[in-house]
């Protein structure tokens, strides 16, 4: 199957892959080991412990170095004739632009975040270089093919935006564990050790119209001369136990709902005082603050294991206690990091307590860590698979060998006996408004909403242009760029403040708006359409984009309009989920054909609804045996129902 | 078993494939001993992907001098230096890099050859795994590992040109399986490779992949006097990779948890359809498949 044919497109092919990870690591090693010559990569991370159980070009040595250049290194002892270029640095830089990308063949890649893989989308779209894109989690893979003009593109279909909950969901009505779990990182950590700056929703109550925000200050804010075991005792009671008593007065809420319990820290922790004096003055000894550890200082060793009221509580003074004690300098500034052992410590704590609250299940820290750290699960053997399949798919991209472009699905149970499921890419999404650039339809209040709102949650969030020009008509709205003159800076600064109806060039209702990321190549039309009331659970931010698909991700909240008091809520506090695409994501689709059935008779195709494999039409080639009966039937594609 | 719990280090490293198994089974990996004989390309892809996995140890048989560079030039774990793997066998070489993969695992080499391994030697294992070797070898050492109490896992495996072949006898196999909030027991039997092979070919299901009776011609003519492995010209390295790491690793690992269907019983790939098809061929149920 080695064809000469093939061999010489490989040998003169020159390569790019992106990521130097999970797949990263296999596929360089097959693109060597299959006859590459030229492969450039890029990676903007280094090496960590947790790499090492599927990235196997990297040794415990290496923790700390670009895994774009110690990826290189391992591959060229035993392919050492063969250049490979590392490039440590982030592919969203400028200086990968569209020139960058069109001196390659192909583009391959292996990220982690969908932000990336639109970037890239983008800019191999403008270079008309050919794409493929894949993704693993756990045992699921998929491997896709995009070539501008003859299949979708990356955003030809949707991608599931990271998850949201309502603000109250998380402030005041948890039902499931990870409700607790961002409180505790995004509100109750954040308030004590992040930035004080920052608006927070911690205090907001779904009764309390009237936030008195100096009481709130009041309350975080350690008191002078107040020690540090009484600092702490007063936030727990605070959190767990005032706080809940106060939504607890509020009957409204909890009509159809369990009431939590409030939990107060004399009832937990009284006796325990003396003890953990004593440890905590043990750890002063030590010196080093990255391996300060409540569960350590505690006697705590299974990260596995489920913590009782009881010992998240202690876990949750001693966190507290030692963040104070020996991270002092780092308070104000600390952001929640997975690798950060005290704060795991301390969310998981919290996060539990909350739950215990509120009647929802405990988790260990291994647990809560996943969750709050957004980690994927991984291992090697299905990176390695996709990396094969990648490569696959690659040779023919170099081939020009259109008819066999296969988009591949690595399933965990096999599906009609495959668990390796090829299907035939579908020709490009005519409403995308990437590759196709077709326009969409903004509904948003054009008197209430600043354009500083339009750029952060449209341009930037759902669009992903983090460049944008913004017209309308002749006149320039807004720009970003360093080499603009002050004036021009004011101008657009002024811009942003206000609202759409009152700008220079007034944007209201039945214009259209254009929005360009030079970096991209990218030119969006939005036709705007003004509506006075948005649904404050459904419609958080008092906007809604459409004209392409959008999978729907917010997730629903039973509450009954109990809003948030003001109509400049926060937007919902974001868990985003950057996993490798769910494999079952990228089956969904809306209206679209196939490549090879273009001329042929218009085939429907499956609902958004349908996320059952064996509804896919599958490549089906297989040739009758000839020892067995002839069944025409078999040879005849399925169609989709 | 229970009572001991992963060290520190075991969880910092498996900390994302625990994720994905659990720490029960990654306990379980780490008392298990693999034993592979035949190091072509395409295993070297699954002995890196179960040390990766962290397997208690793993026993590599492969006498073959390396002479010729060609003999590797698909296997990443030897380095095309002369001055390296001069004079040393296969498996030595594999075993050296292996090593580096994971320090945890215990990586050894066995000399010999493998149809001249006992029924003792085989049972220090729980996993068998053999590859380039003649039908008859196959046959002998499949049989060698059933006549043993000890239940071992057995798999072949074997490349050729763009398409790949796995047979997996977990004997009988008993095994847990998650379905939504319960977890129920399973069981299943399986065929031995000789009996599994021995099933007439008119009563197998009809869409049975064409692989399947590709494979056993090509063993015929192997049996018939070439050496095995040399059949077809140039293997695609990407094919291999593909195969190798589907089935093997992933197999072995839920055959030593007892989590999850394990596959049975043969597997077939063919890069030309893509298409990773699993076959069950058994006496049992002649009518099976589809």
């Amino acid at each position: 199957m080695a064809s000469q044919n093939q061999l010489f497109s490989i040998k003169g092919a020159k390569v790019l892959m992106v990521g130097a990870g999970g797949i990263g690591c296999e596929l360089l090693k097959t693109l060597a080991l299959s006859g590459f010559q030229d492969i450039h990569i890029i990676d903007m991370d280094t090496i960590e412990v947790s790499n090492l159980n599927r990235q196997f070009l990297f040794r415990k040595s290496h923790v700390g170095q670009s895994k774009a250049k110690v990826a290189r290194d391992a591959v060229l002892k035993f392919r050492p004739h063969i250049s490979i270029t590392p490039y440590h640095a982030n592919v969203k830089d400028p200086d990968f632009n569209v020139d960058f990308f069109k001196q390659f063949n192909v583009v391959l890649n292996g990220l982690d975040n969908l932000d990336a893989r639109r970037h890239v989308n983008r800019l191999c779209l403008a270079a008309e270089v050919p794409l493929v894109e894949s993704g693993t989690t756990g045992f699921l893979g998929q491997v896709t093919v995009h070539v501008k003009g003859r299949t979708e593109c990356y955003e030809c279909q949707p991608k599931p935006a990271p998850k949201t909950y309502p603000v109250c969901t998380i402030t005041s009505t948890p039902s499931k564990f990870v409700h607790c779990i961002v409180w505790a990182k995004d509100l109750l950590f954040t308030k004590l050790f992040g930035d004080k700056n920052q608006e927070n929703d911690l205090n907001v109550r779904s009764t309390d119209a009237t936030s008195s925000s100096e009481h709130v200050e009041d309350v975080f804010e350690r008191r002078k001369d107040e020690d540090i075991e009484q600092y702490g005792r007063r936030i727990y009671d605070h959190v767990f136990g005032y706080n809940i008593e106060e939504a607890l007065s509020n009957e409204e809420t909890w009509k159809n709902r369990n009431r939590p319990k409030p939990i107060y820290s004399r009832d937990f922790l009284h006796d325990e005082i003396a003890q953990q004096n004593g440890n905590v003055d043990k750890d002063c000894a030590a010196g080093d603050p990255s391996s300060v550890s409540a569960m350590a200082s505690l006697g705590m060793k299974n990260p596995q294991d489920i913590w009782c009221l009881k010992e998240n509580s202690r876990i949750f003074m001693e966190a507290f206690k030692l963040f104070f004690m020996k991270r002092e300098k780092e308070i104000g500034n600390l952001t929640f990091d997975k690798d950060d052992q005290l704060a795991v410590e301390f969310v998981t704590a919290a996060a539990n307590i909350r739950a215990t609250s509120f009647g929802i299940p405990l988790h260990s820290l291994f647990e809560a860590k996943g969750i709050a750290g957004n980690i994927v699960h991984a291992v090697a053997t299905t990176n390695a698979i996709i990396a094969g399949l990648i490569v696959i798919e690659a040779i023919k991209v170099l081939q020009n060998d259109t008819n066999n472009y296969r988009m591949t699905y690595c399933l965990e149970h096999p599906t009609r006996k495959m668990l390796l499921m090829p299907v035939e890419p579908f020709e490009a999404n005519k409403s995308c408004y990437v590759c196709s650039e077709s326009p969409l339809t903004l509904e948003i209040n054009t008197h209430r909403a600043k354009l500083r709102d339009f750029v952060e949650k449209i341009v930037k969030a759902k669009l992903g242009m983090y460049f944008p020009l913004i017209m309308y008509g002749a006149a320039l709205l807004y720009e970003v760029g360093d080499d603009l003159d002050e004036a021009m800076v004011a101008n657009y600064a002024a811009n942003l403040e206000k609202v759409l109806s009152e700008l220079p060039s007034p944007v209201t209702s039945g214009t259209t708006v254009t929005v360009e990321d030079l970096k991209q190549e990218l030119t969006c039309n939005i036709n705007i359409k003004h509506r006075e009331e948005f649904d404050e659970e459904k419609e958080p931010d008092g906007m809604l984009l459409s004209g392409w698909t959008q999978a729907s991700s917010v997730e629903k909240d039973d509450n009954k309009s109990n809003g948030n008091g003001g109509s400049t809520s926060n937007a919902s506090q974001a868990v985003p989920v950057e996993a490798e695409d769910n494999v079952e994501m990228d089956v969904l689709s809306g209206k679209k054909r196939r490549l090879s059935e273009i001329s042929g008779q218009d085939l429907s195709s499956v609902t958004d609804e349908t996320k059952n494999h064996e509804k896919l039409e599958v490549v089906d080639d297989d040739d009758d045996l000839v020892m067995l009966d002839d069944d025409p039937g078999l040879n005849k594609r399925k169609r989709i129902q | 078993m229970d009572g001991e719990e992963l060290t520190e280090q075991e969880t910092a490293l498996y900390d994302r494939q625990i994720r994905v198994w659990g720490a029960d089974a990654q306990r379980r990996l780490s008392k298990s001993h693999i034993l592979v004989c035949g190091m072509k390309g395409t295993v070297a892809e699954f002995c890196k992907n179960i040390v990766l996995a962290g397997v208690g140890s793993l026993t590599l048989v492969d006498d073959r001098v390396a002479t010729d560079e060609a003999l590797f030039s698909s296997n990443f774990l030897i380095p095309p230096d002369e001055n390296v793997y001069r004079g040393k066998t296969l498996a030595e070489l594999c075993c050296d890099s292996l090593k580096d993969f994971n320090p945890m695992v215990r990586v050894s080499v066995e000399k010999g050859d493998v149809s001249g391994f006992d029924g003792e030697f085989f049972n220090k294992y729980d996993v068998v795994v053999v590859s380039c070797c003649s039908l008859a070898t196959k046959k002998s050492v499949n049989e060698k590992c059933r006549k043993l109490s000890k239940h071992i896992a057995f798999y072949t495996v074997d490349c050729r040109d763009s398409s790949g072949e796995i047979f997996v006898d977990l004997q009988d196999h008993i095994y847990s399986k998650k379905n939504l909030e319960e977890t129920a027991e399973c069981k299943l039997q399986y065929p031995s490779f000789e009996e599994a092979i021995s099933v007439p070919w008119r009563a197998l299901p009809r869409r049975v992949s064409k692989l399947y009776f590709a494979m056993r011609v090509i063993e015929k003519f192997e049996a018939e006097g070439c050496h095995p492995g040399d059949v077809s010209i140039a293997d695609l390295p990407g094919v291999l990779k593909l195969k190798k790491e589907l089935c093997e690793a992933n197999e072995v690992i839920k055959a030593i948890s007892g989590k999850g269907d394990p596959l049975k019983n043969f597997f077939f790939f063919d890069a030309v359809d893509g298409k990773g098809i699993i076959e069950d061929i058994s006496v049992s149920n002649p009518k099976s498949g589809s």
